[in-house]
């Protein structure tokens, strides 16, 4: 692959599509599939094909639109989306194509939601097909690659990303500049490059999109890394649970092989660069790197004592670098635009935009990517739309079970990761849960101490007992039997828990609990001293359902 | 060649053992590939028994501990055979905060049986998920590897019968 042949592939698919007059595009990503936009796209080719216009009209699959709730959702090159789209709509899309849109489907676009987003690591998504390389390409992919390659020395694209502000997307928000400084310094026979696609926070679901709509973005990021560190071998470590992201990526990276961006000496240089793939088991203690790194070996996924750190002795003991999915999706456009260009957006020290899934009791579910800084109630109540059914807003669960309930009087705090951290909770990678009223907040707190402790993964005390020991308290004070004593006990723990642990999962695991004690003090007092349960939610609920 | 080197003979004649060894070869007969090649296991015959485990232990040179181990480690990896149909309720966060605990409490009254566990008549699984990433469309069950989004009791609970009555 040269770059010449490159601007050929790009050339011919975009001659190839600027025949077709008319474009329906259908998401095809995991939401909207379960909403049978299978059939949807079925039904829109079978159309096509009954009035003989496949010369001229395009049906696609592409990745998520984002509002997944209202999904399927169809976008047509006349501008209109529509939602909830069935089938046996196909025949009147096609007719709206050159007239008035269907009116009883139309999904309005010209509101927050769609407004508000500034969309980088989403750009492609729910416009090309992920599916095909070509599309990609024909999108400016590969050509961030391409220029690193050819014109930049590897020094050149670190300081690209130094410049850029880039922090780890996966929730930690190490700087990703100093990360790579540091690996592409540390000397090793082999260095390896891994991507973190073990989602498993529950309540997120950026990376699985961000995979399944626009995986070679993905690949292009993790090739320019391994040009810029010196690595020639990577893997992506996905989650089995999401089949649809593996397919994809296989696809992908086979494709990639196929036209030459993938393999031995990539575009005529000496950089040569292969990529596998590494099936997660389930098991949330594998997002922490070395734990992660035990997996890819083949071995059960328990953490170890850092330093040395992965930068210096990770994978069969060799420099490695290992960052986020959302990290590599960053990549991309940072070199093709220049580090001074991505500093621009966001905040003093979290800059770019920032993808998050927000879901729970709130209108708009879905996907939406924002520049850092937006204030939550933007997040919550223009781009989310506010609380179904006229509920009151409660509190907002940010970085999942490592991280924090944020109440009303957090609402016009901006979302980066020192203010986040501020309140007591973490940027986490980016799941976003908004309660109401009918949620309480020690039955929250339950629940994520149910999943640290059912995900501790064994090896030290602090977590593995700690972690039993506050799950039991909390359900005590659910079932309205636990004593001023047993708060007294609750609070040590969580002190005891963050300073004694090994790795991050124990460490964090008791903000769910720290922060709503903060926050929401007065529901626990309401638990023990007057045995109720203020949201009606405790006491319903059979005891250890855990099990 | 002693017999410690040689190539274990698979336990049956079965010929998704043909599957497992090209896993193994694949990885390089090497004990990096343990994971991947419980996942294949998993994959042809729906869960990992024992002599499953050994053979596998056996052809990568791993101990039997380490394989057991690793297997029982993971939540993805099952030592049990499912039942004819799984139910699979999804217990991440956005749907636990809209009602998945309700659904998987009338499930459970239903079947008579509870999480990890399969009705007598070896019809019906139960499961539950940690996430599917299906939040958008919270509370998410997945009825034999499909999802379906905004699940209410109701129509978990009429999914089910179509089950356990034919």
């Amino acid at each position: 692959m040269t770059p010449e042949e490159l601007d050929q592939i790009a050339e011919t698919e975009r001659e190839a599509q600027s025949h077709f007059t008319q474009r329906v595009n259908v998401c095809v990503a995991a939401g909207c599939l379960s909403c049978q936009s299978q059939a949807v796209k079925d039904g829109l080719d079978q159309e096509v094909d009954r009035r003989g216009t496949k010369d001229q009209c395009q049906v696609k699959g592409v990745g998520c639109m984002g509002l997944c709730s209202e999904g399927p959702l169809v976008s047509t090159s006349a501008g209109v989306l529509y939602k909830k789209v069935e089938a046996a709509d196909s025949a009147a899309i096609l007719d709206s194509l050159d007239g008035t849109p269907v009116s009883r489907l139309v999904c309005p676009t010209d509101v927050p939601f769609f407004q508000r987003q500034k969309k980088i690591v989403l750009e492609n998504s729910g416009v090309i097909d992920p599916d095909r390389v070509e599309d990609y390409i024909a999108a400016n992919g590969y050509t961030a690659l391409i220029k690193a390659l050819t014109e930049m020395t590897s020094r050149e694209v670190i300081d690209h990303i130094t410049k850029s502000g880039l922090r780890g997307r996966g929730g930690a928000g190490y700087p990703t500049g100093l990360k790579w400084s540091t690996v592409s310094k540390s000397v090793g026979t082999q260095k390896y490059v891994i991507c973190n696609a073990d989602e498993g926070d529950p309540g997120a679901f950026m990376d699985r999109s961000v995979l399944e709509s626009d995986p070679h973005r993905v690949l292009e990021g993790m090739l320019i890394a391994a040009y810029a560190v010196g690595a020639s071998e990577g893997y992506i470590y996905v989650r089995a649970e999401y089949p649809l992201a593996i397919k994809r990526l296989k696809n992908a990276i086979r494709q990639a092989e196929r036209v030459g961006l993938l393999g031995a000496n990539i575009c005529g240089t000496r950089f040569s660069f292969r990529v596998d793939l590494r099936l997660g088991a389930g098991a949330f203690v594998c997002g922490e790197e070395t734990a992660l790194i035990a997996s890819v070996e083949g071995k059960r996924g328990t953490p170890r004592p850092r330093p040395p750190y992965p930068a210096m002795e990770g994978l069969f003991g060799q420099p490695t670098l290992i960052n986020n999915v959302e990290t590599f999706a960053n990549i991309a456009p940072i070199i093709r635009n220049g580090g001074e260009w991505y500093a621009q957006i966001g905040t003093e020290k979290s800059k770019g935009t920032k993808v998050f899934a927000l879901a729970g009791r709130v209108e708009n579910t879905g996907l939406v990517e924002v520049p850092m800084g937006v204030s939550l109630r933007e997040m919550v109540f223009d781009i989310g739309g506010g609380i179904p059914e006229g509920r009151k807003f409660k509190a907002v669960q940010t970085g999942g079970p490592s991280g924090g309930c944020l109440p009303s009087d957090c609402l016009d705090m901006p979302v980066d990761y020192e203010s986040l951290a501020r309140a007591g909770s973490i940027m986490g990678s980016g799941g976003m849960i908004v309660m109401d009223e009918s949620s309480c907040m020690v039955d929250v707190a339950k629940y994520f101490m149910d999943f640290c402790m059912t995900e501790s993964c064994g090896k030290c005390i602090p977590c593995r007992v700690g972690t039993y020991q506050m799950h039991r308290i909390l359900t005590a004070i659910g079932n309205m039997t636990a004593t001023a004593q047993d708060m007294k006990m609750l609070e040590e723990l969580c002190d005891l828990l963050k300073h004694t642990s090994l790795c991050g999962l124990g460490q964090s695991a008791p903000n769910p609990v720290v922060s709503t004690l903060r926050s929401f003090a007065e529901e626990y007092r309401a638990h023990v001293e007057e045995h109720k349960c203020p949201a009606g939610v405790c006491g319903a609920q059979p005891v250890g359902e855990t099990a | 060649m002693p017999s410690y080197l040689a190539k274990p003979t698979p336990p049956n004649q079965d010929k998704r053992w043909k599957l497992v060894d090209a896993t193994i070869r694949r990885q390089g007969q090497q004990q990096r590939g343990l994971i991947e090649t419980l996942h294949t296991v998993q994959e042809a015959f729906g869960y990992l028994d024992v002599q499953a485990l050994r053979y596998v232990a056996m052809s990568l040179r791993v101990p039997l501990s380490r394989a057991y181990g690793v297997a029982t480690f993971y939540h993805f990896f099952t030592l049990k055979p499912a039942g004819e149909h799984t139910c699979v309720i999804c217990m991440g966060t956005a749907c636990y905060i809209k009602g998945a605990p309700q659904l998987l409490d009338a499930v459970q009254r239903d079947l008579g049986i509870v999480p990890g566990e399969t009705t007598a008549d070896k019809k019906v699984s139960l499961l539950t998920a940690r996430c599917l990433g299906s939040c958008g469309l919270a509370p998410a069950v997945v009825y034999d590897q499909e999802v379906a989004g905004k699940v209410a009791t109701p129509a978990i609970r009429e999914h089910l019968k179509k089950w356990t009555h034919v």
